[in-house]
């Protein structure tokens, strides 16, 4: 029973992110609010961790299978994907490898510097 | 066959889980990358689909539930997030800086990409924001003037493509510290990526959330500005 509370606790930041976006002229997505106003739940004691920890854990640990239908949809697409095929492919591999290693290479960087700096 | 199961409520979301379970065991005995549990189990279904001759719009609808709960997953990623809230405070600058590089590297590159190709505006706005979440990257696109529902197709394939590769990008290019491993995947691959970053463990999860949430935000903020270009 408690799992069922937990769980709306979490769906009620949902929509509440869902407020938000219906509310604020931003570019930014209901999963998005909700996700900042959770966390800020969390950090101001608002919601205890206790509170929603087990269905969070239970969420984010079924993350990819949330995704299977939308994945297969892709397949819907796939004239639209062939007429623009080799700028897909070039955006789907290169470019994904750079963000991924510009990204991480620029964290590490600055993760391992602040490290220094202090010992 | 096509009537039954468009009037049974259980059969999407059935085929999802069978499709996904035989998806991890295949990726568990094998243990290679390629072989991504999303990406089988997509395979998987595609495959019954036109097998049975079943639209892909039956389907969908059925598998409704598996796809409600992507909103509250997300927003649970909150969780993770604050159990790091400390070492997410004492490296925010390195974070930021990371995101922001990753940022400016996929909308550059797409820049690039789309100088060198001759694309049109509206070819071009549908691969700018493709790094970032489906609810993001759609409403840019559309805002923009390109073709939503096709960056929604590169948006789920860019983060598989991330998902199959980050371990091998992390091993080529030297990137260890599990902070910057899930700066990493989250900026380049948002969500789906972020499934990946979990498995690999708790920083790199919460890191690979907190992403999302940044890239997509600057995304969102910087794309109208670069869109102009071409």
């Amino acid at each position: 029973m408690e799992l069922l509370f937990e769980f709306a606790r979490i769906l009620l930041f949902c929509f509440a992110g869902e407020l938000c976006h219906t509310l604020l002229p931003l570019p930014i997505p209901a999963s998005v609010y909700g996700l900042l106003l959770l966390l800020a739940a969390l950090r101001l004691g608002a919601v205890k961790l206790a509170q929603v920890r087990r269905a969070a854990l239970f969420l984010t640990g079924v993350f990819p299978l949330l995704f299977v239908p939308a994945a297969a949809g892709v397949m819907e697409l796939w004239a639209e994907l062939q007429a623009m095929l080799l700028p897909a492919v070039l955006a789907l591999i290169p470019v994904t490898v750079l963000v991924m290693a510009v990204s991480g290479r620029v964290t590490q960087h600055f993760v391992r510097r602040k490290e220094r700096d202090h010992v | 066959m096509s009537e039954l199961l468009q009037n049974s409520a259980a059969w999407g979301v059935l085929l999802t889980m069978a499709a996904f379970a035989l998806g991890t065991v295949i990726n568990r005995r094998t243990g290679k990358a390629i072989f991504n549990p999303l990406l089988l189990a997509a395979v998987f279904v595609v495959v019954f689909l036109s097998v049975l001759g079943i639209p892909y719009a039956t389907y969908k609808a059925s598998a409704a539930p598996v796809s409600y709960l992507l909103l509250p997953a997300t927003v649970s990623l909150a969780v993770p997030l604050y159990e790091k809230w400390e070492l997410l405070c004492r490296n925010w600058a390195a974070i930021l800086a990371g995101i922001l590089a990753g940022v400016a590297a996929s909308l550059g590159s797409v820049l690039v990409l789309a100088l060198l190709l001759r694309l049109d505006h509206a070819q071009y706005v549908t691969l700018l924001p493709k790094s970032v979440t489906t609810a993001i990257s759609m409403d840019i696109a559309a805002e923009l003037g390109g073709m939503a529902a096709l960056t929604g197709a590169l948006v789920i394939l860019t983060g598989i493509v991330g998902a199959l590769l980050a371990e091998g990008v992390f091993r080529v290019f030297g990137i260890t510290d599990p902070i910057a491993k899930g700066i990493g995947i989250g900026s380049a691959a948002h969500a789906v990526g972020t499934a990946k970053a979990l498995e690999m463990g708790e920083v790199e999860g919460a890191m690979s959330g907190l992403a999302i949430a940044v890239a997509g935000i600057l995304t969102a903020l910087l794309c109208p500005v670069v869109a102009n270009l071409i």
